[in-house]
């Protein structure tokens, strides 16, 4: 009886989890609720390395540190450069508002494809209780593999109502001209909205926005 | 055209050809003849170091990487580069007349997207090693369009109208 149950409760997930990734796929997700100065968002900036780190702090460093607080930088334990970027970027902001947060890499550099499926699940398991404890409401990433595992459990705690507003931001690297990154491809179904920097690639993929410079 | 100052970077790359031809005698002739007078060279891990100093009346000055090479393209009118994304932008963003030596060697290399892709929207020349002396006789920047600023701002207001901020 009780493995019936269990059961029928993994279907139950199963399904909404689709239903959830067919809501995200065609963009049709209900928008946020209007907030005020009030209600700041914790924020989780997943920071890839080298270039993406630069792309996405680009970006961030303009982001209104009273709506966006507190802010998790989550990136590789094997990354230096990345963390005193951070500190510089957030060098006149109050101490406390900003978290760095240090995980195993999912991916390095000439791993072959097979034997990252397991570090990715080494990773997955080690962000877990991270995400749980700090449960963002927004998750901002720019590639490569280390937010997978960031965006997989933002979207299964939605699934599980454990966070059911959370949104997850994908911007593509200025390095994608004619396709998506493999990371890109994958968020296709969990990121709620994917920014890209060039115009192109809104035709071959209908559901990314293309921001563009001036 | 203004080629008083010429600043040529590699990135982290190894681009000897480039190194070697830019600094070539006749290399050296043509840019002397369009007014150049000192040739900063950023030659990243490339094997070939060229000798700072006078050379057929330019000034060269050669070193192989900085934390950041914005005050050289800063103090630079014209910049050459190889095809790498972060260099490209960087002296675009500038608002820098950039020249891009594509290495044939690298031909699979997913970075000659953005070039090419810039290329075609006129922002940038385009040349390679065998092809850059005739380049730099006729080049002309005059017919490129002004690289337009890229504003993080359109970004954040994106990101605040999703979480309902107004």
């Amino acid at each position: 009886m009780l493995g019936l149950i269990c059961i029928l409760a993994l279907c139950a997930f199963a399904v909404r989890c689709l239903i959830l990734m067919h809501q995200v796929f065609t963009m049709r997700r209900p928008p946020e609720d209007v907030r005020s100065l009030g209600q700041p968002v914790r924020t989780m900036l997943v920071i890839g390395s080298g270039g993406h780190t630069a792309e996405l702090l680009k970006i961030t460093q303009h982001l209104d540190v009273r709506r966006y607080r507190p802010r998790y930088y989550v990136m590789a334990d094997t990354d230096i450069t990345s963390e005193m970027k951070i500190v510089s970027v957030e060098y006149n902001n109050p101490k406390g508002d900003y978290i760095v947060v240090k995980i195993p890499r999912a991916r390095h550099v000439g791993q072959s494809f097979f034997s990252s499926i397991f570090t990715t699940i080494w990773s997955t398991i080690c962000v877990f209780p991270r995400m749980l404890y700090y449960r963002p409401e927004l998750v901002l990433c720019n590639g490569p593999g280390t937010c997978i595992p960031i965006c997989l459990i933002a979207f299964l705690l939605r699934a599980a109502c454990i966070q059911p507003n959370n949104r997850i931001v994908f911007l593509e690297s200025v390095c994608r001209v004619k396709s998506l990154s493999l990371t890109g491809k994958l968020l296709m179904f969990f990121a709620d909205n994917i920014f890209v920097q060039w115009p192109e690639l809104t035709r071959t993929y209908r559901r990314v926005q293309y921001i563009g410079f001036a | 055209m203004d080629l008083t100052n010429v600043f040529v970077t590699v990135g982290t790359t190894k681009f000897d050809l480039l190194i070697r031809t830019i600094t070539s005698p006749e290399c050296i002739e043509a840019l002397k003849k369009r007014g150049c007078r000192r040739l900063t060279l950023q030659v990243g891990s490339g094997t070939f170091m060229p000798k700072s100093g006078y050379l057929y009346g330019v000034e060269v000055t050669a070193f192989r990487l900085k934390d950041s090479i914005k005050d050289d393209l800063m103090r630079a009118n014209f910049v050459i580069s190889h095809a790498g994304a972060g260099s490209c932008l960087e002296a675009l963003e500038l608002g820098k007349p950039l020249l891009v030596v594509v290495n044939t060697d690298l031909m699979d290399n997913h970075q000659i997207e953005v070039a090419t892709k810039l290329k075609e929207c006129g922002y940038l020349h385009y040349t390679t090693c065998d092809q850059l002396l005739p380049t730099l006789v006729q080049l002309d920047v005059s017919q490129l369009k002004l690289f337009p600023k890229y504003d993080p701002l359109k970004y954040i207001a994106a990101i605040d109208r999703i979480m309902g901020f107004s």
